[in-house]
């Protein structure tokens, strides 16, 4: 078990190198870099930029370099200083911009989660134990709507609802008052309140799917030979659900960690853009556009790490849950 | 071993106070377009120490019955009327029929009075807890057993199953067992609190002849000792005769016949159970269509020569250096345990598996002659139009999105000899040929029965006027009384086409009907051959003898188990792979 983890942790080391570079490629390939973008930005408002000073913005940035140069600089920067590089567009380096939004990121990520599963997990399982039944068809109905609505239209008519029938604050995860204060209990409180909005609007489509595949999963396990062998054992329905199929069942879901955690940076761009919170995926579009390289390649990079730990930590907890992965 | 009880024929069924009385059970499945009744006023007792056997073909409702009597019937089913009266030893009656499906009344009665085992002791065991968790939890929900105490009586329970090393065995999982291991481990976690009755339902069916005969072995005893009555469910007659006090033999819902054993072979009222038997004892002799057959002509120069085949899967040696030979129009036997090679015999010879060395010379209709184990591309594709496989499972082999016309036409459609009208009407005769109706041939396999889906798999082997046919356990997922029509049916093939067949099985029975001679197969070494009337009555090699010893008798007079015994390797050679056998296949 140890050797199979340091074997994979090994080899996450060369696929990150690979990734990385694939990443600052694609990242360069459209035509133009963040100079040309600047100076159209700029010539909008309708000042003009010489070749010469394009030129002298060009060295200053290091965009002159061949590619190769360049992306050796930025990686060995990571390597050796923790070095992200500065992000053209805030004049700022790469990491303080990153970490300043994943506390928030990873709060809205994780309650959303916890609210999903919460709801999902014991949903699925009484549709699936109580199949064909009037509760079953009305989570049914439930998730055809959450899983048809697209979430970004469900945010627009959910603001709409909150801020004109309750006058609620909605928008970002502060008042405004709040936005720049420093931590303290009102601030939590004043979190607390402009949180539910988002935490409802990315709940409840993936609610939805989620209540439609643990469904399946135990529907596929509840008639399953063993079942009955612990029915005819006497033990209690309840118990034995728990015991037998719900923990066969849930194995597909530990799998799903893999992609949870890429997820925290680049899922929910639409609704984070529609509700302006102040999460890392707005970010991420924005620098994206900008052809912001070295803040986009830093995302890039770290989605790629996270897919890499995730896909290792389900990787071990479906071994350590399952005995026929851990034993065969 | 103990001898089995005195097989005189008893008087009357019940002269003691019976421990369970079923009367006029009436068990219905509601379904969109009517009701339908599995099980139709049926009644029977059971005294305890006593052993009934509920026999049946597929479908007759043998299994409902058993889970009707605890009430774990698979949705929607539900006993519609009748009872089921429970005597309990301190005087008390309950009748369960009336109890309610997941009231603690029933559920008090499940695994402490009334314990079950099943026919698939994989599926039947959870694949992620312990076999000791599994056992434990029986005795800490009946019996109020602290952890070490249900601890100490598992690895008791196992040890009186015989499962050796059962301090370490409690903490392994169902997958590390071997089929036969996990059936023990079933049988512990059924008798951890002593029931009065068990209900095996096709505990054995899964199960290799030879650890067939240790189960049963094992459960006639452990009844002796308990003193428990068993309610054994299954289809297989041989097995009825040797364990049974009373049958009861089922179908379609109904009870056909019951009374006590003797009386069920030896004299059969009902026509069904006459018809049961008889297809038993048919398959206890050569068959008629061999018997009117010329001698077979031995100094032909054989169809296919295997020399010295290999298969080997890494260190796991499937085949090890086999060597047969098939005469033309011969039906050649492969007979054997799971995890002997014989299917990976039959797949090398399909070259479904490139074997790893040997070769396979295969005599052409020209003369030619070509190595089969070495053939590429075209010559290889040629081959295999001569070559064709009927498969083991008629459900699993047919394509449920394709009708049965395109089944049995694709080999002529990919091959591209015949199409449209042409191939209709050669549907249409392969159908005939096998005993179809050609009017179903656009429906789809669904709506076939085992048997016919079987002849459906045949009609696609013969499409392309193959010299030889692979059956792989072809008959062996069949009701009795359908099996030896499709062996009848392939003779008929043989001597209309002048088919040779290679036909894997591990029944002797269907061997000794069917095939010409026979090679037995142990661990992938061939370890005897020879005529199959020899092989089936008179075998030489001590592997071959153990094997027949095991094979339950369709006879209740003949119960004598001192002769079984069980085949050990002379040799020093130790398997590393015991612990868990290497077929899949099954």
């Amino acid at each position: 078990m140890l050797k199979f983890v340091v074997k994979r942790l090994l080899w996450m080391i060369p696929s990150l190198f690979a990734v990385s570079f694939l990443a600052f490629v694609l990242i360069q390939l459209p035509p133009g870099d963040f100079v040309t973008t600047y100076i159209a930005t700029l010539a909008s408002s309708n000042e003009v930029i010489d070749q010469n000073t394009a030129a002298q913005l060009r060295e200053r940035f290091g965009l002159d370099q061949p590619m190769i140069v360049q992306y050796l600089k930025w990686i060995w920067g990571i390597i050796s200083r923790g070095d992200f590089g500065i992000s053209f567009e805030w004049q700022q380096p790469v990491s303080g911009l990153i970490w300043e939004r994943m506390a928030l990121t990873l709060v809205l990520a994780l309650v959303s989660l916890i609210a999903t599963w919460a709801l999902a997990l014991p949903i699925g399982v009484y549709s699936a134990v109580k199949k064909y039944s009037i509760g079953d068809y009305t989570f049914t109905a439930f998730t055809f709507f959450g899983l048809s609505i697209p979430s970004f239209l469900l945010a627009l008519v959910l603001m709409y609802v909150a801020a004109v029938e309750f006058g609620a604050d909605v928008g970002g995860l502060f008042s405004p008052e709040y936005e720049a204060a420093s931590w303290s209990l009102a601030k939590m409180y004043d979190l607390l309140t402009h949180l539910w909005l988002p935490v409802a609007i990315l709940a409840i489509s993936s609610t939805a799917s989620l209540i439609r595949v643990m469904r399946a999963n135990m529907l596929d396990e509840l008639p399953k030979p063993y079942v009955t062998t612990a029915r005819a054992k006497g033990l209690s329905e309840f118990r034995l659900l728990i015991k037998y199929p719900l923990r066969i069942a849930l194995n597909p879901f530990i799998s799903t960690i893999a992609w949870l955690l890429p997820n925290l940076i680049s899922g929910s761009v639409v609704v984070a853009i529609v509700l302006n919170l102040p999460t890392a995926a707005p970010l991420l579009l924005q620098s994206l556009m900008a052809q912001d390289m070295y803040l986009a390649g830093a995302f890039v990079l770290l989605i790629c790490a996270l897919t890499l730990i995730g896909s290792l930590i389900s990787d071990i907890l479906l071994a350590l849950v399952d005995p026929r992965i851990r034993l065969e | 071993m103990t001898d089995i009880l005195s097989i005189a024929p008893r008087s009357s069924i019940a002269p003691g106070k019976p421990l369970l009385e079923v009367r006029h059970l009436v068990t219905e499945f509601p379904l969109r377009t009517g009701v339908f009744r599995a099980v139709n006023d049926l009644s029977f007792s059971i005294e305890p120490g006593k052993t009934l056997c509920v026999v049946g073909e597929s479908g007759s409702g043998k299994s409902v019955t058993a889970r009707s009597i605890l009430q774990i019937i698979d949705s929607p089913g539900q006993i519609a009327s009748g009872s089921i009266l429970l005597h309990r030893p301190d005087g008390t009656s309950l009748d369960l029929a009336k109890l309610d499906p997941r009231s603690r009344a029933i559920r008090s009665v499940r695994g402490r009075d009334i314990a079950m085992i099943f026919q698939e002791p994989m599926s039947s065991l959870s694949p992620v807890h312990t076999v000791g968790d599994q056992i434990t939890e029986v005795l800490r929900l009946h019996l109020n057993m602290s952890k070490a105490q249900a601890r100490t009586e598992a690895i008791s329970l196992l040890r009186q199953v015989e499962i050796p090393n059962p301090e370490q065995a409690l903490d392994r999982y169902a997958f590390q067992y071997s089929g036969g291991m996990r059936q023990r481990a079933m049988i512990a976690m059924a008798l951890a609190c002593k029931p009065q009755l068990l209900i095996a339902d096709e505990p054995t069916t899964a199960l290799d002849v030879t650890t067939q005969a240790e189960i049963l072995d094992l459960i006639k005893r452990l009844q002796q000792s308990t003193g428990m009555a068993v309610l054994f469910i299954t289809h297989d007659m041989g097995v009825v005769a040797q364990i049974a006090d009373d049958v009861l033999v089922m179908h379609h819902g109904v009870a056909k016949e019951y009374g006590p054993v003797e009386q069920i072979f030896h004299a059969p009222q009902d026509p069904y159970t006459r018809m049961l038997i008889g297809s038993v004892l048919k398959l206890e002799q050569k068959a008629e269509i061999r018997l009117a057959r010329p001698p077979l002509d031995t100094s032909a120069e054989p169809i296919l020569d295997i020399r010295n085949l290999s298969m080997h899967f890494g260190d796991m040696k499937a085949l090890n250096d086999v060597s047969i030979a098939l005469l033309p129009g011969e039906t050649l036997g492969i007979v054997g345990e799971s995890g002997s090679g014989k299917t990976t015999m039959g797949r090398s010879i399909m070259r479904l598996y490139d074997p790893t060395g040997g070769e396979m010379i295969y005599r052409r209709a020209d003369g030619k002659v070509v190595d089969l184990a070495k053939l590429e591309g075209a010559e290889l594709k040629a081959a295999r139009r001569e070559l064709r496989m009927v498969f083991q499972d008629p459900f699993g082999s047919l394509n449920p999105r394709m009708t049965v016309a395109q089944v049995i036409g694709e080999p002529l459609l990919v091959n591209g000899i015949a199409r449209g009208r042409e191939l209709d009407e050669r549907v249409c005769h392969l159908m005939d040929q096998v005993g179809l109706d050609p009017a179903g041939r656009e429906r789809y396999p669904h709506a076939f029965s085992g048997g016919q889906r079987q002849r459906i798999g045949i009609a696609r082997a013969i499409t392309l006027n193959p010299r030889i046919i692979v059956a792989d356990e072809a008959t062996s997922a069949l009701d009795v009384s359908v099996r030896f029509q499709v062996l009848d049916l392939l003779m008929r093939l043989q001597d209309e086409l002048g088919l040779a067949y290679i036909f894997i099985s591990h029944d002797i029975g269907v061997i000794r009907y069917m095939c010409d001679r026979v090679g037995v197969m142990y661990r992938g070494k061939l370890v005897e051959m020879g005529e199959a009337d020899k092989v089936c009555n008179a075998p030489d090699h001590p592997y071959t003898q153990a094997l027949i010893s095991a094979i339950p008798r369709p006879d209740p007079r003949d119960r004598d188990r001192s002769r079984r015994f069980r085949y050990t390797e002379p040799s020093p050679y130790t398997e590393a792979g015991n612990v868990k056998n290497g077929s899949t296949a099954r």
